[in-house]
């Protein structure tokens, strides 16, 4: 069974994001595999150990981009390949799918594609559902438990109001959740084997695809007021005292 | 401006941002609601409560059970033939799918998630937050029709006119699904944290409480659960008083403590109550960019330096097994409940 994860690099979750001169800095805060993703990898993983197969991870992004890759190959991961262009600056999701969708029928296709959720930076969760529509397969959403039977995967999706149990013919994209298990860690021996690498670079040409103007531009990044607040401790003598100091405040906030 | 609001439901269950979409549609000229299932009147005749100009239904046994595909299309295949300007979704985990989908279809973009539209001329002005909320963007697409998600809570919800009645206009729906859905797993309980107006979110401390005994024969793992599903009796009572919802932070649910459903943060939902209040949760960073737009944060939490006290309004330091109880009567009093 071929299993293809994809996954980007994103600043981490502790980095000072902020607005630099109209673009977006995150100072010296390192790089890291979009946490999302390793939910991705870890579906893979898994898919792999259950009906045995090969794991490639796929990532768009710049060179430096190449040790998001190796994250996941320490974790696991067979083979990797980072699609990089110096026309890729302006992607959106939209371009995003198309640029994948190619790189996935260069791969020699898949039986199963694997997304994180979303992204840490962007946040618009639409890749997954983008690249399936381009490759004209089912899109199997928020998945948090599988199964692959004679050509054809059951899983259960994780959805508001609790889980549904779809199936469908191979091959599919999906997009994992972390119902799925939590992300193993790179072993040693992973990060060895993942340091010696090499990572085959794919640009647009090597795809046969030209550069995609994107529908979506940002226009201005805008600093979100701070949202530190000066906290007042609510004291008292009794518990039922500082309910009573604490519930007036609350009712002359006016929030309820 | 002509503009599609998709009227996202779960078996006639709206996600109440359906009617905030609802509203800005109205704002910006004609507005007509698409739903998409069988044995909908209701839901049609509350579309036009909250303002529809019309409300188009597909009417058909293959649409009654969310598969993606079969929706893109039908909604591809409708705004091809009735060239809205605009199509609105709600932010929800499906219209993600179906708005991302019919986006390829469609050969246009996806504004996602906006807390933020309005429009000047004929400009759409729409910002959303990007990096967890830590900065806000505007944003711009240049296709045609604009597709964009709207986040819950992020616009006023229209006036509901019951006077309002009307009939639908059946459109043709598109069958070409690639998956079966086999059943449903549902909850006890749907819980909508997205859309509440107050939640009381429990943490990992909602276990800790040593005064209670577990019943005898449990492991220590079932007897932690089993502290903490207690805990959480206690929150939902303070819930329920308020009108609110029952979050969680992702150490409870990682604990198995209470359903992912509940779960408020990065990797769960985010929220935007006018009240929030976080009992037993510390405060990690991915708690906190979930509920950024929370309007008020009241922290109850042991350890006088947990860091969700940085984010707080009021703060409470001590245990919550005696205080959220307190405050449930507090409030009961006051309230008149």
């Amino acid at each position: 069974m071929k299993i293809i994860a994809c996954i980007k690099q994103v600043p981490d979750s502790e980095a000072k994001v902020k607005a630099e001169n109209g673009q977006v800095s995150w100072g010296e805060s390192p790089l890291v595999i979009n946490p999302f993703d390793e939910y991705a990898v870890e579906g893979a993983l898994q898919l792999k150990e259950a009906n045995s197969g090969t794991v490639t991870a796929l990532c768009i992004g710049p060179e430096s981009a190449k040790e998001a890759l190796k994250h996941a190959l320490a974790m696991g991961a067979d083979e990797a390949i980072l699609v990089s262009d110096s026309t890729l600056t302006n992607l959106d999701t939209q371009g995003a799918a198309r640029v994948l969708a190619a790189a996935i029928n260069k791969i020699g296709g898949a039986d199963i594609v694997t997304f994180g959720r979303q992204t840490l930076d962007d946040g618009s969760g639409l890749t997954a559902a983008q690249t399936a529509r381009v490759l004209g397969w089912p899109m199997l959403g928020l998945v948090g438990h599988m199964e692959v039977k004679d050509g054809s995967v059951k899983v259960a999706r994780i959805i508001e109001e609790g889980r549904q149990i779809v199936s469908a013919k191979l091959p599919v994209v999906m997009s994992i959740v972390q119902s799925i298990g939590e992300p193993r860690y790179p072993s040693f021996m992973g990060i060895r084997k993942a340091s010696k690498a090499n990572i085959p670079v794919w640009s647009l040409s090597d795809l046969g695809i030209s550069a995609l103007a994107p529908f979506v531009t940002r226009g201005e990044l805008i600093t979100p007021p701070s949202h530190e607040v000066v906290c007042e401790i609510i004291k008292g003598d009794s518990p039922e005292q500082i309910a009573e100091t604490l519930a007036d405040k609350i009712l002359a906030e006016k929030v309820l | 401006m002509k503009t599609f609001v998709y009227i996202d439901h779960f078996k006639g269950e709206v996600q109440p941002a359906s009617w905030e979409a609802l509203g800005v549609a109205k704002s910006f000229g004609s507005a007509s609601a698409i739903i998409f299932g069988t044995g909908l009147d209701a839901l049609v005749k509350t579309a036009l409560e909250y303002g529809a100009d019309e409300v188009l239904v597909a009417d058909n046994s293959a649409l009654v059970d969310y598969r993606v595909e079969a929706f893109a299309s039908t909604l591809s295949a409708l705004a091809s033939s009735r060239t809205p300007d605009l199509i609105l979704f709600p932010t929800t985990a499906r219209t993600r799918e179906l708005a991302a989908m019919s986006a390829m279809d469609l050969n246009t973009g996806v504004l996602v998630d906006l807390t933020g539209l309005s429009l000047n001329g004929d400009k759409l002005i729409a910002t959303r937050p990007i990096y967890e909320g830590k900065l806000n963007e505007t944003v711009v697409c240049s296709g045609k029709p604009i597709i964009a998600t709207l986040r819950a809570r992020a616009f006023p919800r229209p006036a509901q006119d019951k006077s309002k009645s009307g009939t639908a206009t059946k459109v043709e729906a598109k069958t070409d699904s690639l998956t079966t859905v086999e059943g449903y797993e549902v909850a006890e309980a749907v819980v909508s944290v997205s859309d509440a107006g107050v939640v009381v979110s429990g943490g990992r401390g909602v276990s800790n409480n040593p005064s209670l005994t577990p019943p005898a024969g449990m492991d220590e793992k079932q007897a932690e659960v089993w502290r903490a599903q207690q805990g959480f009796k206690l929150i939902g009572e303070l819930a329920t008083v308020l009108g609110g919802a029952v979050g969680a932070s992702r150490a409870a649910v990682d604990g198995g403590y209470i359903p992912y459903a509940h779960q408020v943060g990065q990797t769960g939902k985010v929220v935007a109550p006018d009240l929030y209040i976080a009992c037993g949760i510390s405060g990690a960073i991915q708690h906190i960019v979930g509920i950024r737009a929370a309007k008020l944060v009241i922290a109850i939490n042991k350890d006088a330096e947990a860091p969700i006290f940085k984010v707080a309004r009021y703060g409470v330091v001590g245990d919550l097994f005696t205080f959220v109880p307190a405050l449930t009567e507090a409030f009961k009093k006051k309230l008149g409940k």
